[in-house]
């Protein structure tokens, strides 16, 4: 599974990546994704239904991504514009 | 005497130091200011190039094929709605007729969210919203164009409501001129037909000149 940033003048950054199903690796992931959204940052998994549309899901906790998802993208948090 | 000539002495030093004194820190301001490590934020084209070309390619990798040539080939996305009902207008209490009429949003890069009616080309709302990151890693905070596309993507495909509440809504014509919305609308349509009739082609024929 791998951690993508969105930043501005760079496209996305890949912050972290691990097995899932190793121990260390998937503390260290759940560590990497508390520290994001702490950062204010929202979290969301590309995903494709049944059907084959393409969507994403809004994750709040780690336990919340898929265990088979691949990546996880972070961006910076909605806020109301002008 | 030589109590006058310290009085002289103490007098000219004091009329030299007020003479003296600013140049010199100016002088030495300016040495500590060329000598400062400045972070280098300037504007770079070509960074900013860049930057939007991986946002591209993350774009193509999470929209589907029709959304992704919708941008490629128009510069926005279409995203339909799924709530139960179309927003409701600003300052409208009463019950709308279009409830449950199929609506959708249309996704430019850095722009208010605009919601319409498909079937009646009906422009509903503006959504202004932005995704600002304030770590400003080159001086801004602004994401690539692509990026804030993908972010408005994934917002509204995982949680459409949160999003709606978050941004600030205005009648259509606010920020994004309702004519251009209009043409993009026509535009649409005209590129939705094209990549009919090029489907319902069978492979290897060639449209008569």
């Amino acid at each position: 599974m791998k951690f993508l940033r969105m930043k501005p003048g760079h496209g996305e950054v890949l912050i972290a990546e691990g097995d899932v199903d190793v121990a260390a690796d998937e503390e260290r992931l759940v560590e990497e994704f508390r520290r994001q959204l702490d950062q204010g940052l929202w979290a969301a998994v590309p995903s494709r239904t049944p059907a084959g549309r393409r969507q994403a899901q809004m994750v709040k906790a780690f336990d919340e991504i898929p265990r088979d998802a691949d990546r996880v993208i972070f961006f910076p948090r909605a806020a109301g514009g002008a | 005497m030589l109590l006058a000539a310290i009085a002289i002495g103490v007098v000219i030093v004091a009329l030299l130091w007020d003479l003296l004194l600013p140049p010199a820190r100016e002088a030495f301001e300016r040495f500590r200011a060329r000598r400062a490590i400045v972070p280098n934020t300037a504007y770079d084209p070509g960074r900013e190039r860049r930057a939007e070309q991986r946002a591209r390619e993350l774009l193509r990798s999470c929209v589907n094929d029709e959304e992704w040539s919708m941008y490629r080939d128009l510069g926005f996305i279409r995203v339909w709605g799924a709530m139960a009902q179309a927003p409701k207008r600003p300052g409208v209490e009463a019950q709308d007729p279009r409830t449950g009429a199929p609506y959708a949003y249309l996704v430019y890069p850095h722009k208010p969210i605009v919601a319409y009616l498909p079937q009646t080309r009906e422009l509903l709302n503006e959504y202004c919203v932005a995704f600002p990151d304030e770590t400003r890693p080159y001086g801004s905070a602004r994401l690539p164009d692509s990026d804030d596309v993908l972010a408005k993507w994934m917002a509204l495909t995982g949680d459409e409501r949160r999003l709606i509440a978050t941004a600030n809504m205005h009648l259509p014509g606010r920020q994004v001129d309702p004519k251009q919305v209009r043409r993009d609308l026509w535009r649409l349509s005209q590129w939705e037909r094209d990549r009919l009739r090029r489907a319902q082609r069978p492979e290897g024929s060639v449209p008569a000149p």
